[in-house]
């Protein structure tokens, strides 16, 4: 019997995307109306705000990057219907949000809180525009798709030695199967190249790409080294040391790991979608809540999540899977930890048989299945990764 | 016996998975599966690296057949490898250019 190649049930948008979530997400279009959103997330079915902490009083370039943010989860196929919350004072370009994201064919609504007389106000018509949406798409039926439909995010948070030897080489294993299936994977934490890059770049396409991954990391470099002091406990964090991880480099080249092994097709900026399927690179920090968000915005339909020391965080449109190196912290923290990897570490398991339950556990929950973070909505960890000042 | 993981054979360092004390005995295994005892002369939590060979000051420490850092102290078999006796060489703001030159000078020095 042949057997049968892996598959998804979905949600098919108009541009041929594919969800494997149905959700309303509910907009701010600045940091000002985050309290309108979660009155009216707290209200409704079906609804997630994308709750950040940008949109006002910041240099032109930063603002451009949170319009173009917010489109992108607009556009993220896990998306089937948007509602905009502006205040009516905002620096994002809420006219562009509110244009672009309707050429999607995905229903989009808008509400003015200064317009609308406040926060109650809004509150109230919010609710009663969440309420028009959700039942616009609560119908939608899933369809079976192949992998060329499927972009996974990759993340590792809380590291410690067994990141690096255990739970990243089983994210590793999994894409490798991604792309080698015809799926995309997007992979960041530029901080986390430092000391690693000369591996990725043997890795790189061709030479522009190779040329690309060095400026990202020495960009990266530079923007903490003009602070003037050591970055580390900073990079490596201080539960990454008291992890036994000793210096950036030794964390990155733990980290690294977690991309596999095939060929990286490019580098992307914060803002882009991968232009290709294949592995690609996104130039983004190492911190959760903003790499999380740049997966995102990446199109991608779920993160795979390493840790150690035991992250919890959860994205508000993209389940995300714990996947756990170090075997005390997933017994200690078994409520977060979707996958213990912690049995490659102790010899009863290999790094095949948990690649293998980890593809398939993401497979379920692509088709619905929901990760323990989200179970427990464990999913406000986010905010947009800015390079300018709040001016 | 507690297992001390040697992921590269350049490596001068070993990776613990459990705590051990001062004066215990570990079994070092590399990626062949070849292992051999090794007394540990400190304490060593958890996830944390043991020296397997002697490293000179401005060495560098190497763990996955690449370089981590250089060590700040001479570093001998059998002691705790950490923060205490690494210095990383990146993210340095702390540092002029004059002595990163000087640092990474030195460790191509000492990788020929």
């Amino acid at each position: 019997m042949v057997k049968k190649q892996p598959a998804f049930f979905g949600y098919m948008r108009n541009d041929g995307s594919v969800g494997v979530r149905n959700y309303v997400a509910i907009l701010p279009s600045v940091v000002c109306v985050n309290e309108v959103v979660e009155a009216i997330v707290a209200n409704t079915v079906m609804t997630q705000g994308i709750i950040h902490h940008q949109g006002c009083c910041q240099t032109p370039p930063d603002l451009e990057r949170v319009t173009e943010c917010l489109i992108k989860i607009g556009q993220n196929p896990n998306v089937g219907a948007i509602l905009i919350v502006s205040l009516g004072c905002e620096g994002v370009d809420t006219d562009r949000l509110e244009l672009t994201l309707r050429e999607t064919g995905k229903p989009v609504e808008r509400i003015n809180v200064q317009e609308l007389g406040g926060t109650s106000a809004a509150i109230q018509a919010g609710l009663d525009k969440a309420q028009r949406l959700i039942r616009l798409i609560a119908g939608q039926q899933r369809v079976e798709v192949d992998m060329s439909h499927f972009t996974m995010g990759i993340k590792c948070g809380a590291s410690d030695t067994t990141s690096g030897i255990a739970s990243n080489p089983v994210i590793g294993y999994v894409a490798d199967k991604v792309v080698d299936l015809g799926g995309t994977v997007i992979f960041g934490e530029t901080t986390e190249f430092i000391g690693a890059e000369h591996i990725l770049q043997r890795r790189a396409k061709n030479a522009a790409v190779a040329s690309d991954i060095k400026r990202i990391v020495i960009e990266m470099e530079n923007r903490a080294k003009a602070i003037g002091v050591d970055m580390r406990k900073g990079q490596p964090t201080p539960g990454n040391i008291k992890g036994g991880l000793s210096t950036i480099e030794e964390k990155s080249l733990g980290a690294i790991v977690k991309s596999g092994t095939k060929t990286i097709q490019g580098v992307i900026d914060y803002t882009e979608v991968p232009k290709g399927k294949g592995l690609w690179i996104k130039d983004s920090p190492g911190r959760e809540i903003e790499l999380m968000s740049g997966m995102a915005v990446g199109g991608a339909q779920v993160i795979l999540f390493s840790t150690g020391r035991g992250a919890p965080q959860g994205f508000p449109v993209v389940p995300v899977i714990k996947i756990c190196g170090n075997p005390l912290t997933y017994e200690r923290m078994i409520h977060d930890m979707d996958v213990n990897a912690g049995l490659i570490t102790t010899g009863e398991r290999s790094l095949e048989e948990i690649g293998e339950e980890t593809f398939e556990m993401m497979l379920r929950v692509a088709n619905g299945e929901v990760t323990k973070g989200e179970a427990i909505k464990y999913s406000k960890s986010m905010d947009f990764y800015m390079l300018g000042p709040v001016i | 016996m507690v297992k001390a993981i040697k992921l590269h054979d350049s490596d001068n360092v070993a990776s613990v998975f459990d705590s051990v004390s001062a004066g215990a005995t570990v079994q070092v295994i590399d990626k062949k599966g070849a292992s051999y005892e090794l007394k540990v002369h400190q304490d060593i939590p958890y996830g944390h690296k043991v020296a397997i060979a002697e490293v000179a000051v401005g060495e560098q420490v190497n763990k996955y057949g690449e370089e981590i850092g250089i060590a700040s102290v001479p570093i001998h078999v059998g002691e705790h490898v950490h923060v205490h006796n690494i210095e990383s060489i990146r993210g340095r703001g702390d540092w002029d250019e004059s002595q990163s030159e000087k640092v990474k000078a030195g460790i191509r020095k000492e990788a020929k």
